[in-house]
C-alpha cells in the first residue's frame, strides 16, 4: 500500500489502530506537500535558468488581467487544497474510547511513570497491555506537566497536575515499545522513559496472575469511605438526610433546578470538591467541601469504590499513591520520602544546592 | 500677519521637535501634524494597554467561571466603602483632567488649566492614600494569599491573588500618570505658557483617562461581585 | 530630479565624496556619547545591530554545545542540568534578543524612514529609549545566566517555572518583560511614522513591501506583546510573592498560562517571518529586475497573516487535553493562515518570470529563503492537522519545522538584507565571492542540520532530551555535523563584513541599480537622510528587465521615480 513508498528505516514502528490511521494521513499529506514543494522549486529553478541575466529568453510586461486571474486562481486553489487537507485529517471518532476499554490509571511524577492496571497491578515505568483490546488511559500528574508518549502508537497526551486527562489506544502488534515523556519536566526529563509491552491475551492473563495481590483500589476507597466520614451521612441507615450512593454509578440523577447529571468520575470528583454546585434534588446543600482534605489518589480510590464497591470480584487494585504528597507549594516542604527519588527542593532560592546529582 | 497668526507660529515653534521640524512645511502646519502624530501614537499605545488589561480581565473571567461561589465569598471581604470612594475620586479627576486639556486650548485660561491639573494630581494622590489605607486593612485582616490566609474556601486565594495584582498594577499606572502631570505643572510653572496647545498635555490626559477607565472595570469585579442579593 | 539622484554619477567617484557634501551620519561626531545619546534612527539601527549580533553569537554558542552533546546518545559532554540550561539559554536569547528584534530594529530602523522619504522616525527619543530597554532586558537575562542559569526552556511553562525550578527564573523573566517594552515602543514608533511622515506622493499603495511588512509587524508588536508582559508578571508574582494564579494546588490553572503564553508567542512567530518577507520582496525584485507580481495581493497577504495569526494559538496545545472541537477550530484557522503565505510564495516565484535574474549574494539568500520557507510552511500544515500533531508534538519534527521558518527563512532573509543594504549602511562593498560562498554554505549547512530532525521527530525522538535512545543517533550525528558547517557559515560574514568596513571598496549610491527611495541618497546617507525634498511619482519596484543592460553597470535613476 501507500506506506510501501517509504523505506523501512524511515518508518517508525506502527503498533496500534491509531498508528495506521496517522501514517495514512501523514503519507497523504506528504504526497500533497511534496507536489507543492516540487512545483515551487521546479519553477524557481526553471525561471532562474531561463531568465538568468543576459539570456536570450523573451521579456516584456504581462497583461494586468492575467495577473489578477492568476492571483484569484491560486488563492482559490490553495484554499481548496488546505481546507480539503484539514477536512481529510479530522479524526473526530478517535477522541472517545470504546465503552469496553480496559482502564489504566497513569500518574506522572518527576521522573517516572506509575501505571495501575485494572487488576490492581502496579507498575513503574512499564505498562503491560493485551494486543487487540482497546485501552483507556486516565492520566494525571503529581507535580509538573508531563506528556505520555508512545511513538509506536502515535499516542500522546499531557498529564496535568490536579486534573485528569484521558486518551485511548488499541495495540495491534505484540512487542516492546518506547514510552517517553515529551513535556519538559526538569532535570531528568530525558530519563523519564519506560516500556509498553504488548502481549498476546493469554500471555497477558498469565502475566496478570503472576502479579502479587494487593489491596484493591476499591478496597482502599471503602476504607476511606468510613475513615473520612463519608459513611456518616451517605451510608444506608444514616440519620442525616443525604443521598445513598449504592449502585449509583452510571445512573442519571435529578439535580436542583430540574437538571440531571450522570454519575461518572467527573461528577463524583465535583461532588466531593464542590458539593454546593450540583445538589441532588430534594436534599439540603449541607455537605462540606473536601477540597484540600482528600488527595487526588484518595479521590480516585473513592471513585473506584463507588464504581465497583458492590462487586467483590472487581479487578481494580490499589493505586496506593498519594499524588498530592510532594506537591511543593511555596512555603511548604515536600513530604515524599521515597528513597529512590531525588526530590527537587521547593525552595524558591535560585542556585540552591541540589542534593544528589543525577547518576550518569 | 495678525497677532493671532503670530501666536500660533510662536506656539508651533516652541513645541516643534525633530523630525517634525524638518518636514519643510510652514511651522503651524508641521506643528498640527506633530500634535496629531503624538496623539495617534498615544492611541496606539493605549491599544497595547487594552490588550494588557484585557489579558488580566480574561484571567479573572476564566477563574471566576471556574470558582464563582468562592469568588463571591471573597469579593464580600473587600472594603466597598474605600472602593466606592476611590471610584468617585478617580471619576472626578477624569473630569478635571478633561477640563484642563480643554482650557489649554485658550491662552487666557492658563490659570484654569493649572488649577485643574493640580486638582487632578491631588485627586490621584487621594486615591493612592485611600488605597494605602485599604491595603493596610486587608493586611490586618489576613487577606494576603499564603499560609495565614483568612478565608477557608480554596479559590478565595485566587481572588485575592488577582485583587493584589490588579490593584497594584493599576496603582503603578496611576503613579506614572501623577508623575506625568506633576512634571507638566512644574514645567508650566518654570516657563509660563508652555501648556498652551501642548501635545504633551493632550497625551498625558489621554493616558489619565485610560487609567480611569481601567478602574471603572476593576471596581465591579473587585467590590460588587457577591454583594447583590 | 532631486539633487541626490542627478548627482549619482559624480558621487560614485569616491574622491569627490568629500567635496561640498555634508558628512554622512557616520561622520557626525565620533565620541562614544555621540553614539550612546544619538536620536538618529540610522545610528540607533547600528546600536541594535551590535547588540543583536552579540546575542546571536551567545545563542549560537549555546546551540553548538547542545548539538555537541547530542552527537552521542549518552549524556557525556554536559550534565542534564547544564544541558537544560543551555537549550533554555539558546531559546530565550535567540527568540527575544535576536529573532524578534533582528530585522525590525536594524533594517527597519535604518530603512523605514529612508524608504518613505522621512527624516527620522516619528519619536526619535523613544527610539533611543527602546534600545536601552532592549539592552537592559538582555543584560538582566544574561545576569540570570551568569548567576547560574535558567532551566525552564523558553516557554516558561508553569507549574515548573513557578513552583519547581531552582534556577534564576525571575531574573530571566524580568529581562524578557523589560525587553517587551522596547518592542512595544518600537511598534508605536513605526506605526506613527508610516501614518504621518510619508513623503508627498508616497501613498499607501506605493509603499515598498518592506514598509508594509514593518507596519504589520508593528501591529503585532503592539497588540501581542502586552499579553506576554502580563503573563510574565503573573509568573514573577507567583514565584516571588506566592500569589496563586496558575498553581493547580490552589485552584489555579496551568493551561491558562499556556493559552496566554501562546496568544503572544504564536503571533511572535509572525513577528519573525513578516519582516523577512518584506526583505525578500525587495531583494527578489531588484535582482530579477521586475516589478513584484501582484503587489496588492502581497499587501493583503501581509495584513491577513498578521490578523489571522492572532487566532491560531491553540494549535500549540492539541495534546493538553483541549476539547476536540476547539482543536478542530484552531486547526482550521491554522490552515487558513497558511493561504496568504502560500500566495506570497507563488507571487515571488512569478516575479522571477521574464526577469533578468542575477545571482549576487543577496539573491542567493533570497532564493534559499523561497525553498526553506516553503518547506517550513508546508511542514507547519502537518502540525496543524490534529492527528499528526498528536504524534509529533514536542518531538524533533516541531524543532525542525520552526527552525526552517525562524532560521531557514528568517535568518536567511536577515543575511539577504544585510548584504543588500550593507553598501548603503556602511558605504563599503564586501567581497562578493566570499559572500556567495557563505550563502551557499549556509543553505547546505542548514539543510544538513535540520532536515534529519524531521525524520528523527517522526520516528519519535522527543525534544529537550540530553540523552536519547540509541536508534536516533544516526540522525543526530547528521544534524550535529550540519551544525558545524552552519557555525562556520555564520562566522564567515562576521569576518568578511568586518574586513570590508576597513578595506572594502567605496560603495556607489546605488550599487545594485535598485529602485527604492533609500538608494536615492548617498551611501552612507547624511544625518537628514536626503539632500532634496523627496517626492514620489511612481509605484515601487520600477524595474524594466528589457531596458537593463546585461552587465553590472550603475544605472541612471529611472525616469520619473523621483523629482
Amino acid at each position: 500500500m501507500l506506506d510501501l513508498l517509504i523505506p523501512s528505516f524511515l518508518r517508525p514502528d506502527s503498533a496500534s489502530v491509531q498508528a495506521a490511521k496517522v501514517d495514512a494521513i501523514f503519507i497523504g499529506l506528504l504526497l500533497i506537500s511534496s507536489a507543492i514543494l516540487l512545483v515551487v522549486i521546479g519553477l524557481v529553478v526553471t525561471f532562474a535558468i531561463r531568465f538568468r541575466r543576459g539570456s536570450a529568453a523573451k521579456r516584456g510586461a504581462l497583461p494586468n488581467i492575467v495577473s489578477r486571474e492568476f492571483e484569484i486562481g491560486w488563492t482559490a486553489a490553495t484554499l481548496f487544497v488546505f481546507v480539503f487537507w484539514w477536512a481529510a485529517s479530522i479524526e473526530i471518532g478517535a477522541y472517545s474510547a470504546p465503552k469496553n476499554a480496559i482502564e489504566i490509571h497513569v500518574v506522572g511524577k518527576q521522573w517516572m511513570w506509575k501505571t495501575q492496571g485494572p487488576s490492581g497491578t502496579r507498575e513503574i515505568n512499564e505498562l503491560h497491555v493485551p494486543v487487540g483490546a482497546p485501552v483507556r488511559l486516565l492520566l494525571t500528574s503529581q507535580d509538573v506537566i508531563h506528556a505520555f508518549y508512545v511513538p509506536a502508537f502515535r499516542l500522546k497526551r499531557d498529564a496535568l497536575p490536579y486534573q485528569q486527562t484521558e486518551t485511548w489506544f488499541q495495540a495491534t502488534k505484540t512487542g516492546t515499545y518506547h514510552l517517553l515523556c515529551t513535556e519538559y519536566c526538569g532535570t531528568d526529563h530525558s530519563r523519564m522513559l519506560g516500556r509498553v509491552i504488548v502481549m498476546e491475551p493469554q500471555d497477558y492473563a498469565r502475566w496478570l496472575t503472576r502479579q502479587p495481590e494487593r489491596d484493591g483500589l476499591a478496597d482502599l476507597g471503602e476504607r476511606l469511605f468510613s475513615e473520612r466520614g463519608c459513611s456518616g451521612c451517605h451510608a444506608a441507615g444514616s440519620k442525616v438526610h443525604a443521598p445513598s450512593l449504592a449502585g449509583i454509578w452510571g445512573q442519571s440523577v435529578p439535580l436542583e433546578g430540574g437538571r440531571t447529571a450522570s454519575v461518572d468520575e467527573a461528577y463524583i470528583r465535583d461532588s466531593i470538591l464542590q458539593p454546593q454546585r450540583d445538589v441532588v434534588a430534594g436534599y439540603e446543600p449541607i455537605m462540606p467541601s473536601y477540597e484540600g482534605k482528600l488527595s487526588d489518589g484518595e479521590i480516585q480510590a473513592l471513585t473506584a469504590y463507588l464504581r465497583h464497591g458492590t462487586d467483590r470480584f472487581d479487578l481494580i487494585g490499589s493505586l496506593n499513591l498519594a499524588p498530592a504528597d510532594n506537591i511543593c507549594a511555596p512555603g511548604q516542604t515536600p513530604q515524599d520520602g521515597t528513597a529512590n527519588q531525588t526530590l527537587r527542593s521547593p525552595a524558591l532560592v535560585p542556585g540552591a544546592p541540589v542534593s544528589g546529582e543525577t547518576p550518569q | 500677519m495678525s497677532a493671532r497668526g503670530d501666536l500660533a507660529e510662536r506656539t508651533a515653534e516652541r513645541h516643534l521637535r525633530e523630525p517634525w521640524d524638518e518636514l519643510r512645511l510652514p511651522a503651524t502646519r508641521a506643528f498640527r501634524s506633530q500634535r496629531a502624530g503624538a496623539t495617534f501614537g498615544m492611541w496606539i499605545f493605549l491599544a497595547s494597554e487594552v490588550l494588557f488589561f484585557g489579558a488580566l480581565f480574561l484571567l479573572y473571567t476564566a477563574l471566576r467561571l471556574e470558582h464563582s461561589a468562592d469568588f463571591a465569598v471573597a469579593a464580600r471581604e473587600t472594603n466597598i466603602v474605600y472602593g466606592t470612594l476611590n471610584t468617585a475620586l478617580l471619576l472626578t479627576s477624569g473630569m478635571t483632567a478633561a477640563v484642563a486639556v480643554q482650557a489649554s486650548e485658550r491662552e487666557d485660561l492658563r490659570r484654569l488649566t493649572l488649577l485643574c491639573l493640580a486638582a487632578t494630581v491631588a485627586l490621584g494622590l487621594a486615591f493612592m492614600v485611600v488605597k494605602g489605607l485599604e491595603y493596610r486593612e486587608d493586611i490586618e485582616k489576613h487577606l494576603v494569599p499564603g499560609a495565614h490566609f483568612a478565608l477557608k474556601e480554596r479559590a478565595t486565594q485566587l481572588f485575592f491573588g488577582f485583587y493584589w495584582l490588579s490593584t497594584s498594577i493599576h496603582a503603578i499606572h496611576l503613579a506614572i500618570g501623577i508623575g506625568l502631570l506633576t512634571r507638566l505643572i512644574w514645567r508650566e510653572w518654570r516657563s509660563p505658557g508652555l501648556l498652551f496647545k501642548s501635545p504633551q498635555l493632550e497625551v498625558a490626559t489621554l493616558y489619565w483617562g485610560f487609567v480611569d477607565l481601567v478602574w471603572i472595570v476593576l471596581y465591579p469585579m473587585l467590590y460588587l461581585d457577591g454583594r447583590s442579593a | 530630479m532631486s539633487g541626490a539622484s542627478s548627482d549619482a554619477s559624480s558621487l560614485a567617484n569616491p574622491r569627490e565624496l568629500d567635496l561640498g557634501l555634508p558628512v554622512s551620519y557616520l561622520g557626525e561626531g565620533h565620541s562614544v556619547a555621540s553614539w550612546l545619546f544619538t536620536t538618529d534612527h540610522k545610528r540607533i539601527a547600528i546600536l541594535y545591530a551590535l547588540s543583536i549580533t552579540f546575542f546571536f553569537f551567545i545563542g549560537g554558542a549555546a546551540a553548538t554545545l547542545v548539538r555537541l552533546e547530542l552527537f552521542t546518545p549518552q549524556g557525556d559532554v554536559v550534565g542534564a542540568d547544564h544541558y537544560n540550561k543551555l537549550f533554555s539559554l539558546h531559546g530565550i536569547v535567540m527568540v527575544w534578543f535576536f529573532l524578534i528584534p533582528s530585522i525590525p530594529t536594524t533594517m527597519g530602523n535604518f530603512l523605514l524612514p529612508l524608504m518613505i522619504g522621512a527624516r527620522d522616525l516619528a519619536f526619535p527619543k523613544l527610539n533611543l529609549i527602546s534600545w536601552y530597554l532592549n539592552i537592559a532586558g538582555g543584560l538582566l537575562t544574561l545576569a540570570a545566566v551568569l548567576a547560574g542559569g535558567i532551566d525552564t526552556g523558553w516557554t516558561f511553562y508553569v507549574p515548573y517555572s513557578t513552583v519547581f525550578s531552582n534556577t534564576f527564573v525571575t531574573l530571566a523573566v524580568l529581562g524578557v518583560f523589560v525587553s517587551g517594552f522596547s518592542t512595544i515602543a518600537t511598534g508605536v514608533n513605526f506605526i506613527a511614522t508610516v501614518h504621518y511622515l510619508r513623503a508627498p506622493g508616497m501613498t499607501w499603495f506605493r509603499l515598498p513591501l518592506f514598509v508594509w511588512s514593518m507596519y504589520t509587524t508593528s501591529l503585532i508588536f503592539v497588540l501581542a506583546t502586552p499579553v506576554l508582559a502580563l503573563t510574565l508578571i503573573l509568573v514573577i508574582a507567583e514565584r516571588t510573592f506566592g500569589l496563586p494564579i496558575f498553581d493547580p494546588a490552589r485552584g489555579g490553572d496551568p493551561i491558562l498560562f499556556q493559552h496566554l503564553f501562546w496568544f503572544y508567542s504564536h503571533p511572535a512567530v509572525y513577528i519573525m517571518i513578516l519582516p523577512a518577507m518584506g526583505v525578500i520582496s525587495e531583494v527578489i525584485t531588484c535582482y530579477a529586475r521586475r516589478r513584484i507580481f501582484g503587489y496588492s495581493f502581497m499587501v493583503y497577504a501581509l495584513v491577513a497573516i498578521a490578523v489571522i495569526g492572532f487566532f491560531t494559538w491553540g494549535h500549540h496545545m492539541f495534546t493538553s487535553g483541549m476539547s476536540p472541537f476547539a482543536a478542530l477550530v484552531f486547526s482550521f484557522l491554522s490552515f487558513i493562515v497558511a493561504v496568504p503565505s502560500a500566495i506570497k510564495v507563488f507571487n515571488w516565484t512569478a516575479t522571477l518570470y521574464r526577469g533578468q535574474i542575477g545571482f549576487e549574494s543577496p539573491m542567493l539568500y533570497g532564493l534559499g529563503f523561497l525553498g526553506l520557507f516553503t518547506m517550513g510552511g508546508l511542514t507547519g500544515l502537518f502540525l496543524a492537522s490534529v492527528p499528526i500533531d498528536v504524534h509529533v508534538q514536542d518531538t524533533y519534527f516541531v524543532v525542525a519545522h520552526f527552525h526552517y521558518i525562524m532560521v531557514g527563512a528568517s535568518v536567511s532573509a536577515y543575511f539577504a538584507g544585510l548584504h543588500f543594504w550593507w553598501p548603503k549602511v556602511t558605504g563599503r562593498m564586501y567581497p562578493e565571492s566570499w559572500a556567495r560562498f557563505a550563502a551557499l554554505l549556509m543553505f547546505f549547512g542548514f539543510n544538513l542540520t535540520f532536515f534529519p530532525q524531521f525524520i528523527a521527530g517522526y520516528l519519535g525522538m522527543p525534544r529537550r532530551y540530553y540523552a536519547y535512545p540509541p536508534e536516533f543517533q544516526v540522525w543526530n550525528v547528521l544534524s550535529s555535523s550540519g551544525a558545524a558547517v552552519l557555525a562556520v557559515a555564520y562566522l564567515m560574514p562576521l569576518g568578511y563584513l568586518t574586513w570590508s568596513l576597513f578595506f572594502g571598496a567605496r560603495a556607489l549610491n546605488d550599487p545594485w541599480n535598485a529602485s527604492g527611495l533609500e538608494w536615492r541618497t548617498t551611501s552612507p546617507p547624511p544625518r537628514q537622510n536626503f539632500f532634496g525634498n523627496p517626492q514620489v511619482l511612481a509605484p515601487p519596484y520600477d524595474y524594466h528587465p528589457e531596458a537593463t543592460p546585461p552587465g553590472d553597470e550603475p544605472r541612471i535613476a529611472e525616469e520619473g521615480a523621483l523629482t
